[in-house]
């Protein structure tokens, strides 16, 4: 350890932070986590919520894992981390039944599928049982973010194509489509709100991403 | 009749990769051969068979609101279905282990083929996933619920077995070098799934 302590915000540690927005991102790029992203994107609501649930779940289990991270055997160090996840989301599942009802409704088991989503599992077993607990935070809040990020991506454009309208948490259904447009002939396309569209809206995605930064392409 | 039904449901309809996603992290990772994708649909199959009628009794009988009345009249209100995420995947966890342990044992030739996939199943979406929509969709038998374990599964095994024959040939094919491996896999999925929403309505 370096005896000169560390800036809480040094530029290392903010690293830890944007990478994964962009050239580290945990869907487009680890492919970790998409099993819970995808269902979640016909509506934008949703996915935000999904998102923030996805951010303190990552962040806290991060924080946990690492303070614990020399006093876990590593023979069952699985059992210790789906412990400790499935206790955080089963806070998260209980806070969003009481004060969002509806919305947990509509996520119906994707709330409990957060347990088994790869990002959590990935980042404690690549960063958190290796780190310091405020590293880990930052790792988590960065992972967190870069998931929320291409979720939020992706409803907002199924939701707009898909049914002209945006619906954000505290506002409700905003159209944004005018009703010119239909007046005109423009019609919803209902294909983007069907389940398939989301996995080719991700891939374009990764295409988009790819070809702006000819580092990430698969050999 | 019934159970037929649900059979075919879960395989074509509510397909788990198709219509919820679910286990896509080990669908995209292990999907390069069509054999390694075998054995490991194969494993699914095997465990969702097993996890989802065990959960399926937990529930019944310890997790939802007033199951435990079997113990007495004072256990008759109690509510523990809060509790279910964690008894879950204690259940998935340890029942992974344990068919690692009896496949060891009694068929070491299907341990050998399957050993490496038994362990990555514990954190696969699809089993967790499975349980959790059996206990929201509301089977009521253990018949039931067994069926649609093993019809989920199938359906899992058909999905990465097709993706991954597809990704064999694809090989050979000009894709844009942006959209190679990861990105043209997701856009085939999508088209797969559009596929699959043409068994959507069927009734038996």
């Amino acid at each position: 350890m370096s005896s000169e302590k560390e800036p809480l915000f040094s530029a290392k540690n903010m690293k830890l932070i944007t990478t994964p927005l962009g050239t580290q991102n945990p869907i487009t790029i680890q492919v970790l986590g998409i099993c819970s992203a995808l269902a979640v994107t016909a509506k934008l609501e949703p996915a935000i919520v999904l998102s923030i649930s996805v951010i303190f779940v990552t962040v806290f289990a991060n924080l946990i894992i690492s303070l614990l991270r020399n006093t876990i055997p590593s023979r069952i160090r699985i059992i210790v981390q789906l412990v400790v996840v499935a206790a955080l989301v089963i806070i998260v599942d209980q806070v969003l039944k009481a004060f969002a009802y509806e919305v947990s409704k509509q996520l119906s088991v994707f709330v409990g599928l957060i347990i088994t989503n790869c990002i959590i599992m990935g980042r404690l077993e690549a960063f958190a049982l290796g780190n310091k607990p405020w590293p880990s935070v930052l790792d988590g809040v960065g992972n967190g973010a870069g998931y929320g990020l291409i979720l939020v991506i992706v409803a907002f454009f199924r939701e707009l194509l898909g049914a002209g309208t945006l619906t954000l948490p505290a506002l409700g259904t905003i159209q944004i489509i005018p009703q010119i447009f239909y007046d005109w002939g423009y019609a919803n396309n209902g294909l983007m709100i069907l389940p398939p569209m989301a996995l080719v809206v991700v891939g374009i995605i990764i295409w988009v991403q790819r070809s702006r930064n000819k580092d990430l392409i698969e050999s | 009749m019934e159970l037929f039904n649900i059979f075919v449901k879960s395989i074509f309809i509510d397909n788990m990769v198709f219509a919820y996603f679910l286990g896509m992290c080990s669908y995209l990772a292990v999907s390069k051969t069509v054999k390694t994708s075998f054995g490991l649909g194969i494993a699914v199959v095997f465990v969702l068979g097993i996890t989802v009628p065990v959960d399926f009794l937990l529930n019944k009988y310890v997790l939802s609101e007033g199951s435990l009345a079997w113990l007495g009249e004072n256990f008759a209100s109690v509510d523990l279905s809060f509790l279910s995420f964690i008894m879950f995947i204690a259940v998935i966890a340890s029942m992974v282990q344990l068919v690692e342990m009896i496949v060891e044992k009694f068929a070491p030739a299907l341990y050998s083929q399957l050993g490496i996939f038994l362990p990555l199943i514990a954190v696969n979406c699809a089993i967790l996933g499975g349980s959790l929509f059996m206990q929201e969709r509301g089977y009521e038998t253990l018949g039931e619920a067994t069926v649609f374990g093993l019809g989920s599964g199938i359906g899992w095994l058909l999905a990465i077995v097709g993706i991954a024959a597809i990704r064999e040939k694809i090989k050979y094919s000009n894709v844009p070098a942006p959209l190679r491996g990861l990105g043209i896999t997701f856009i085939v999925t999508g088209l797969m799934g559009i596929a699959f929403m043409s068994f959507m309505g069927i009734q038996l």
